[in-house]
């Protein structure tokens, strides 16, 4: 009983946009808000950005920020639907390594490209699907289980290789990668998006969809909100829960094809702590790790500030690139706290 | 309900868990267009009967059948299938979810392009508006409801599916009055709608108010149904409780002498402590040596007095002097620093730790109050737990045995002497006897008595009416969180005397609209 919202007066505090419809329905639904400030910060990032180093608002910088982070976002959306539920994915990362070393091997030895894609991605979906099994009918918290499944994954990458496996040249998984020019600016500056982007952006619409439009995305947010409860409504609350962990599992694997189609190799300790960056950027987008509200486009939010702050550090110069995570952590923080405030406020002033 | 078949009828129901028979034998109907009451005290089997008619429960012997049809329910959405809602004690809504998705979470209006808002929105306010809820805005979370609109809210969840037959498992025990009263007018335009509601609840007085006819279970089995205008009060209740007027008269539980004559300033006092929805503001005092005793029906918010006394819930009103000083008991820990301890009813939740031993269970106050960066030595706690074993005859009297393997009555025991190691001033014990052996009872009643006579203010919560006699001087009888009298204890007062404040107080009040 403690997420509780303001009544929707229009007077939602911080910094909503004026325009009044807007603030109506932030007021109605004020977990936006959170994701709200991940965008304000998003831009007020491109701004700084722009103002003190140049060279951001133009197609290839923006083009490179898709193109470098589509795995991340589309790992970020697969967190964000076992987030909701109030669960919790390690094993993203290592399913990542698994599922690229795996993919590469298969291919170079002479499988059909389209058929090892299909088996990186499978890959995903049956360790997405042994993490929630355990979850669902053994009874692991999702910390453990996911642990686990983490350990497994990167324990398998390595039987396969330790060393870089190298996708060869000619090889049509790279293809995914290929740059397809939208706008051809001066010199450079183009606006150019890979296969790898087009996937991102059809994940992240499928999942909005899947979230807000159908049953199996409501009973998310329902059990979120309180899982108990859901399963006295009648929800089909095992199912869900098993079928979050596939989808995450499943995503991690297309993250896995889109990754190595675009950096032509796979090693075993690709993707250490990935899972971690993506758990930062669902948080920075507003969902609240406790489950039962955010927003997939937060997420991706989340993991373009994620992106654009490296971007932005590098274009510094004068900033170590050690301080990444220091600053990754800050932000982190800062939207914690932020989350936690809001709530505070809410309970005050229906309490 | 005249003339037409029962919608409900359980026929010889039996349950049986390891060790109890939940339910014995028992019948049960339900008619379309009545309130029907299920009455017992507490491990009667109500919640049993609720649990089998919702699919919860697999029954062992007898059938449901359900509008002539007989029914195996293997789980809740069997019953749900078969036309039956229920609505718990607890709102089980998602707080996150907007109004209107709740009440339509699981029925949503689907068209091609998944869930239609719109018309699921329209489905939710025509639903709403039938229980008189035109007013909520769909689209704010359930979250920003009072409590007592949720559970309206969860009303109309459970009649999206147009049920036959709608539970409601003590809906109004988190309500206030006018709440109480918005929920009644509603149950009525559903039951006038033919809906058959079964309803249960701990507060008499709503009984009256509502029902058309009551079921009375004691101990697992019916003791009868009955038509509620043919059941005064005082009837009901001692058919609740098994023991009928002569009966209650001939037990003998008056109380030999008032021993103990309050003078000065007392230990405690406290004026119109209370807080909302779950004690109305109530004056307690409490003189050092003195036994008071709570009385009442379960539920009637004694154990909720005992908490805000004991700071493990904040009251809302009132004030509490502590010798003769104003203080602000605000949490457990400042109790026990103000020496005051409270056991409670819970003794297997709240009480003892299973799997640690009788000497870890005993010291633990202790030494919580000491703090736990100063533990106490092992010389210590086995000097303690000798003399609280031995003062308290705990059988066996085995220091490193694990508690699990003690019986209910020696663990009740255990956790007396936890708080009496703790040297309190005022002990608050809830229902320390539930449960137990009749040796353990007299011994812990034993142990009671010979605390106040070494100056000890003791509460004594006890659903055992007798119970409460012997052992009180002074008792505050309790009714729907409320205090209804204090009695003097002395040889007029028996068991019997209590019955009557209860049953009378609700007969005088009979015919007001709250």
């Amino acid at each position: 009983m403690t997420v509780t919202t303001r009544p929707p007066t229009g007077s939602a505090p911080g910094p909503a946009p004026s325009r009044p419809t807007l603030a109506d329905r932030l007021g109605a639904r004020l977990t936006a808000l959170p994701t709200v400030a991940a965008l304000l910060i998003f831009v007020g990032m491109i701004i700084y950005g722009e103002a003190s180093y140049g060279r951001i608002v133009q197609f290839n910088t923006l083009s490179n920020l898709l193109v470098n982070n589509s795995h991340l976002i589309i790992l970020a959306v697969g967190l964000t639907f076992v987030i909701l539920t109030g669960g919790i994915d390690l094993s993203v990362g290592a399913v990542i390594a698994f599922s690229s070393v795996a993919g590469v091997m298969l291919a170079n030895a002479g499988w059909p490209p389209a058929l090892a894609v299909l088996m990186m991605v499978l890959i995903g979906s049956v360790l997405g699907l042994v993490s929630g099994v355990l979850i669902q009918y053994f009874g692991v918290q999702p910390f453990i289980a996911t642990l686990a499944t983490m350990f497994l994954a990167r324990g398998l990458a390595s039987m396969l290789s330790t060393v870089p496996e190298r996708l060869e040249d000619d090889s049509a998984i790279r293809d995914l990668a290929a740059q397809l020019k939208i706008v051809d600016g001066d010199k450079v500056n183009d606006l150019v998006i890979t296969p790898g982007v087009i996937a991102a952006v059809v994940i992240v619409i499928a999942a909005v969809v899947v979230l807000h439009r159908t049953r199996f995305g409501r009973t998310v947010y329902a059990i979120g909100g309180s899982e108990q409860s859901a399963t006295l409504m009648g929800l089909p609350v095992s199912a869900t829960k098993l079928g979050i962990y596939v989808v995450s599992g499943t995503l991690a694997g297309v993250a896995a094809v889109v990754y190595t189609s675009r950096l032509g190799s796979a090693q075993n300790i690709t993707g250490i702590g990935w899972e971690l960056d993506a758990i930062a950027a669902v948080v920075i987008g507003g969902t609240l790790l406790t489950g039962g509200s955010g927003f997939v486009l937060g997420s991706v939010v989340g993991a373009l500030v994620l992106g654009l702050m490296n971007v932005l550090i590098t274009r510094d110069g004068g900033i170590r690139p050690e301080m990444t995570t220091i600053i990754t952590g800050g932000i982190l923080l800062v939207f914690v706290i932020l989350q936690r405030v809001i709530a505070a406020r809410r309970r005050s002033e229906t309490g | 309900m005249t003339g037409a078949p029962p919608i409900v009828e359980m026929k010889d129901i039996s349950i049986s868990f390891p060790g109890v028979k939940a339910l014995d034998a028992v019948d049960f109907r339900l008619f379309p267009g009545e309130v029907h009451t299920l009455m017992g005290e507490n491990g009667a089997g109500k919640s049993t009967i609720i649990k089998a008619l919702t699919g919860v429960y697999k029954i062992d012997e007898g059938e449901i059948l359900v509008a002539g049809e007989q029914r195996r329910f293997g789980g809740t959405a069997d019953a749900q299938a078969a036309g039956i809602a229920t609505v718990y004690q607890e709102v089980n809504l998602c707080a996150n979810l907007s109004i209107g998705e709740n009440v339509m979470l699981g029925h949503e209006v689907r068209g091609p392009l998944g869930i239609n808002w719109k018309a699921t929105h329209r489905a939710a306010a025509e639903v709403l508006s039938m229980l008189g809820l035109e007013h909520l805005d769909l689209r704010r979370p359930l979250g920003t409801l009072s409590l007592a609109v949720q559970q309206l809210v969860a009303i109309s969840r459970a009649m999206v599916t147009k049920p036959k037959v709608l539970i409601l498992d003590e809906p109004t025990s988190s309500l206030d009055a006018t709440e109480v009263a918005h929920l009644f007018t509603i149950m009525r335009r559903l039951r006038d709608q033919g809906v058959a509601i079964l309803f249960v609840t701990h507060f008499l007085d709503q009984v009256y108010l509502i029902s058309d006819r009551v079921t009375v279970l004691r101990n697992g089995a019916l003791v009868g149904e009955y038509p509620i205008r043919e059941l005064d009060r005082t009837t009901l209740i001692s058919k609740m409780i098994g023991k009928d007027f002569a009966t209650l008269r001939s037990l003998g539980s008056e109380r030999q002498s008032h021993h103990y004559e309050p003078r000065g300033e007392p230990l405690l006092r406290a004026e119109d402590l209370g807080r909302k929805g779950s004690s109305e503001p109530t004056d307690v005092e409490l003189h050092r040596g003195e036994v008071l005793g709570l009385a009442g029906l379960l539920g009637s918010g004694r154990t909720e007095l005992a908490r805000l006394l004991y700071g493990a819930d904040r009251p809302d009103s009132g004030t509490i002097w502590l010798r003769g000083k104003k203080t602000d008991i605000h949490s457990p820990t400042a109790a026990l620093n103000q020496h005051i301890a409270f056991s409670s009813e819970n003794r297997r939740d709240e009480g003892i730790i299973r799997d640690l031993t009788v000497r870890e269970n005993l010291v633990l106050a202790v030494q919580a109050k000491r703090g736990w960066f100063r533990p106490l030595s092992r010389k210590e706690q086995d000097t303690l737990v000798r003399k609280y074993l031995t003062e308290l005859n705990v059988r066996p009297a085995d220091p490193e045995r694990p508690m699990k393997y003690l019986s209910g009555g020696n663990q009740q025991k255990v956790l007396l002497g936890r708080w009496l190691a703790t040297e309190p001033d005022l002990l608050i014990l809830d229902e320390p006897t539930r449960g137990i052996d009749v040796g353990a009872k007299a011994e812990i009643q034993a142990a009671v008595a010979a605390l106040a006579a070494k100056g000890v203010a003791v509460v004594f919560i006890s659903s055992e009416l007798e119970e409460v006699v012997r052992l009180s001087d002074r008792i505050i009888v309790m009714k729907d969180h409320r205090k209804l009298a204090e009695l003097e204890n002395g040889p007029h007062v028996t068991a019997e005397t209590i019955v009557a404040v209860i049953a009378d107080e609700g007969d005088d009040e009979e015919g007001e609209p709250e």
